[in-house]
């Protein structure tokens, strides 16, 4: 959010048609094909509740009756990151695409894809694991010594708070991903751990390596981060940033962790 | 490593909570899942945790009032014993998240800052910026990813709960299909937590994510679980109107100065920067002086209820009314509340800092669910106590075990031994009403203080001599059989040329949600009841000859929706069922045709039942031995439109 008051958005003409172009696919090793779907809006609509009417009621523009659309979601506010996907050829949340910002006028157009960077399950649902994965490889958690009573954690200033907050607001949506030019489609899970890790992963390795308690395993996670398909393969491409919902500062993360292997490497190299 | 293991339904902070805590003790954890558990719908809980804190108790709070304020806010519904042993935990589960690395607000000083919330006058709401329910549960994502790169916790996601299998009267495990490749398979357990949230979607649109629809929950209940309290249902008094979901505008919004006000003349058409102070009608300042614009949530509610549908008094003569935080400074709100009021700038396009809300109530939570049990703990005085005095200090102290037995094997277990039901599912702990914050204290709770009755039950009961790995297949494989048998049914007959909107699931889904919210949620009456249960009959009339228009054997996502859709009709009837033989009104619960509360008939637990495809509803008493039931008023006074301008805002005690 901006400081000052928000300019008005453009009037929607009411009561209109929008087309859904949508890239459909019946599941995995089957062919991809578009279907279009003419939708009437009604007032406060967003994709989701689009796709929710297309599920109730699957006739393309043409009058086929076809199979119901599937997709992902969740929370429909913007918070879990279920329901992201590309529209229109940029990745974002579907449940937060208001259809009077993206197709105002009668007749306008919409298209849906799943995201390219991991494999469709079906229609514009995919797997995501491998993010999930990338978390666990760099040990995205604080090291506590279990869940007994032993007191409160370290105090923490609020300056030092809102910059964590910020970092911790990742809702691993895959938006980073699918915008970054050095992370590609990978169906093979060998390949996962010398593929590059995303900026999601080493945003989170920033947060937890400031940690009090999470700076335990800071070396672990910059071993990972110093190898193959680690920080070193950002190609400073600064897709990722521009795309994150969260407006999660991803380029400082990753020159921050890129400082700190290079500091863990010179210290790995005089210890031996 | 014991060769028991333990299934959790679930993946909210109740089910992460309880996997961690079991698997730190070295049991095996299958966690099931719809979605990956980071994306479960706790995420969406915004305003925070309550629990007494250093600050409130040195100014005369203690958890004993806040065991009090839940127990009144509730409206004497909830066997009391528990809710007092959760309040008394309560700034332990504050002190291990905070170890656990989540970003709570911190003061200048750097300790943990606080809020107000409804329902008390002390500042004992702990948060991290307006996401509190996603940072929770992203920490405990985080640690049971610890777990499970440990190999003690195995991580179902993409997994529909099916049914709960039964063997030598427990519950050994259950029946689950990957929503993927549709295959049905069952899982062994020596006990099976669910812990599989509310049913919001029963009404249509809520609050509530996508995957709330209480179809988990009602499975266990046609298998003879019992269900608790099905029609205390609290409809949430700010939510934003929307077309897919209403999504939930925070209490922290009034907890931080948010007023709520509507024109002081009807249909008033001017923007309301133009309404000056003096023709606005602060109604809830007027009528509730003390506790102003954070009178708990069925108050609100129906306080907004009231003005917009019987007085005709809402913000352009529609269903809305202002919630107003342009007062205060832009910068501080944006610190203390950016997430949520992002989140009505993105889907309503106005900027809450510079324009006030339009907001109405909106289906949020179910105090209802899958009855369950406990043993008492030490603390059990001769005689009820009369309300306690806020600010006044505590007959006892906050020492763990008072009120209930840390780890006896029934505690929050259902009717069916080895099944258990934690946090939103369960009825236990808000009684007719839930406060504010409460709700993220009460999943974590359960997971950590029950969770250890699950390990002493496998250890020490049934599972002990006999785990569920050396138990004949029979039980299994018939479960797995009656779930396969009712998927080829659904599917039978699936094809695109299928269109009569009578039998569409989708149709038969929105045609409940739109009866239920009109019939069951702010005023009830008997007559719409009794007509709501018979569209109920002919809405399962329809279900029985429901046809799909995918056949798809590969994630079939319609196939699973109507799946549920028969679920939720079960657990609508008992809700309706619930609200009609509730002749009283308490809490969430209001009924025009019985306005006033009736203790001796109805301070009682709702107890549902099913068997053979009938729900039968009676009540059973409660413990209520700790405090003494008092009218639950917050001190309303009398107040119009046409009365004198409201008085200022009440303060916190602080």
């Amino acid at each position: 959010m901006t400081a000052t008051a928000q300019t008005p958005r453009r009037t929607a003409t009411p009561d209109r048609t929008v087309t859904f172009r949508i890239k459909r696919c019946d599941g995995p090793g089957k062919p991809s094909y578009w279907q279009d779907f003419r939708v009437k809006v009604p007032k406060n609509s967003n994709v989701i509740s689009c796709l929710q009417q297309i599920a109730a009621e699957p006739v393309t523009a043409g009058g086929e009756r076809v199979t119901p659309v599937v997709w992902d979601s969740g929370c429909l506010e913007e918070v879990c990151g279920a329901c992201t996907m590309v529209i229109n050829g940029k990745v974002r949340q579907s449940c937060s695409c208001l259809i009077d910002d993206y197709a105002p006028a009668d007749g306008d157009v919409i298209t849906l894809e799943p995201m390219s960077k991991f494999p469709v399950v079906r229609d514009l649902w995919v797997d995501r694991s491998r993010l999930f994965h990338n978390l666990a490889r760099i040990k995205a958690w604080v090291p506590i010594d279990g869940t007994y009573d032993l007191g409160a954690g370290p105090k923490e200033t609020p300056a030092s708070q809102a910059t964590h907050y910020v970092l911790s607001t990742c809702m691993s949506c895959g938006c980073c991903l699918e915008a970054c030019p050095q992370f590609n489609l990978e169906e093979d899970r060998d390949q996962w751990d010398s593929s590059f890790i995303g900026a999601h992963a080493i945003s989170q390795a920033r947060l937890f390596n400031a940690h009090p308690t999470g700076s335990e395993l800071k070396p672990d996670r910059l071993d990972v981060l110093m190898g193959e398909g680690g920080v070193n393969d950002c190609g400073n491409a600064q897709n990722c940033v521009q795309v994150c919902p969260k407006h999660i500062p991803l380029t400082e993360s990753i020159a921050s962790i890129g400082r700190q292997v290079t500091l863990h490497a010179i210290s790995k190299f005089f210890r031996g | 490593m014991s060769q028991h293991r333990v299934i959790v339904v679930g993946g909210g902070l109740a089910g992460l909570a309880a996997a961690v805590r079991i698997a730190e003790a070295g049991t095996h954890v299958d966690l099931f899942s719809l979605v990956p558990v980071k994306r479960s719908h706790s995420v969406c809980a915004q305003g925070g945790i309550n629990a007494c804190n250093e600050v409130a108790r040195q100014q005369g709070y203690s958890e004993y009032e806040h065991f009090d304020e839940t127990i009144y806010g509730g409206d004497f519904l909830a066997d009391q014993h528990p809710v007092l042993e959760m309040a008394n935990w309560a700034p332990r589960i504050i002190d291990l998240l905070d170890r656990m690395g989540v970003p709570f607000n911190r003061t200048g000083e750097g300790n943990r800052d606080l809020r107000l919330f409804g329902g008390s006058l002390f500042k004992r709401t702990h948060f991290a910026g307006a996401t509190t329910g996603q940072q929770l549960i992203y920490a405990l994502d985080e640690q049971v990813r610890r777990y499970e790169s440990e190999g003690k916790v195995f991580k179902h996601e993409f997994q529909e709960f099916l049914w709960p299998v039964m063997e030598q009267g427990r519950c050994v495990g259950i029946v689950a299909q990957d929503m993927r490749t549709m295959h049905i398979r069952a899982f062994r357990a020596d006990a099976v937590i669910m812990a599989t949230g509310g049913c919001g979607l029963v009404f249509g649109k809520s609050t509530n994510s996508i995957i709330c629809t209480g179809a988990a929950a009602a499975r266990c209940f046609r298998a003879g679980a019992w269900y608790g309290n099905p029609e205390m249902i609290q409809v949430h008094p700010t939510a934003i109107p929307g077309a897919d979901k209403l999504r939930l505008m925070s209490e922290s919004a009034r907890g931080e100065g948010g007023r709520v006000w509507v024109p002081r003349k009807a249909k008033d058409p001017r923007a309301p920067k133009d309404i000056p102070e003096s023709e606005r009608w602060y109604f809830l300042e007027e009528k509730y002086p003390a506790y102003g614009n954070i009178v708990p949530r069925d108050i609100a509610t129906r306080e907004i209820f009231d003005v917009c549908v019987n007085q005709g008094m809402g913000v352009y003569g529609e269903n809305q009314v202002y919630l107003d935080l342009t007062h205060k400074d832009p910068e501080y709100l944006t610190r203390k509340l950016g997430g949520i009021l992002e989140i009505y700038e993105k889907f309503v396009g106005e900027d809450p800092r510079f324009t006030p809300m339009k907001i109405f109530p909106a289906v949020h939570y179910s105090m209802g669910g899958l009855w369950t049990t406990y043993t008492k703990g030490s603390y059990n005085p001769q005689t009820a106590l009369t309300k306690h005095k806020s600010g006044s200090p505590a007959p006892i102290d906050a020492k763990v075990g008072q009120g209930m037995q840390l780890g006896a094997v029934n505690n929050s277990m259902t009717n069916i031994p080895g099944l258990y039901a934690f946090g939103e599912v369960n009825f236990a702990y808000h009684g007719a009403n839930r406060l504010g914050a409460n709700a993220l204290l009460s999943c974590i709770f359960d997971g950590l203080f029950c969770g250890v009755s699950v390990l002493n039950f496998i250890r020490n009961e049934a599972p002990g001599k006999n785990p569920a790995v050396d138990l004949p297949a029979g039980a299994y494989d018939a479960v797995v059989q009656q779930e396969t048998a009712k998927m080829k049914h659904l599917l039978d007959g699936a094809k695109p040329a299928n269109q009569d909107a009578s039998t569409n699931p989708y149709m038969i889904g929105k045609e409940l949600g739109e009866e239920m919210t009109a019939a069951c949620t702010v005023v009830r009456t008997e007559a719409r009841l009794k007509q709501c249960l018979g569209k109920l009959a002919e809405l399962k009339d329809r279900y029985s000859r429901l046809r799909l228009a995918d056949g798809a054997s590969w994630t079939n996502q319609s196939f699973g929706y109507a799946r549920s859709v028969g679920d939720m009709l079960v657990l609508a009837e008992a809700i309706a069922l619930g609200a009609l033989e509730r002749r009283e009104s308490r809490g969430a619960h209001y009924r025009s045709d019985h306005t006033g509360r009736d203790d001796g008939n109805f301070m009682k637990t709702t107890l549902a039942r099913h068997a053979n495809g009938v729900t039968a509803v009676e009540f059973v008493p409660i413990d209520a031995s700790l405090i003494l039931p008092t009218a639950r008023t917050y001190g309303k006074k009398d107040s119009s439109p046409n009365a004198a301008a409201a008085p200022a805002m009440a303060s916190a005690a602080s």
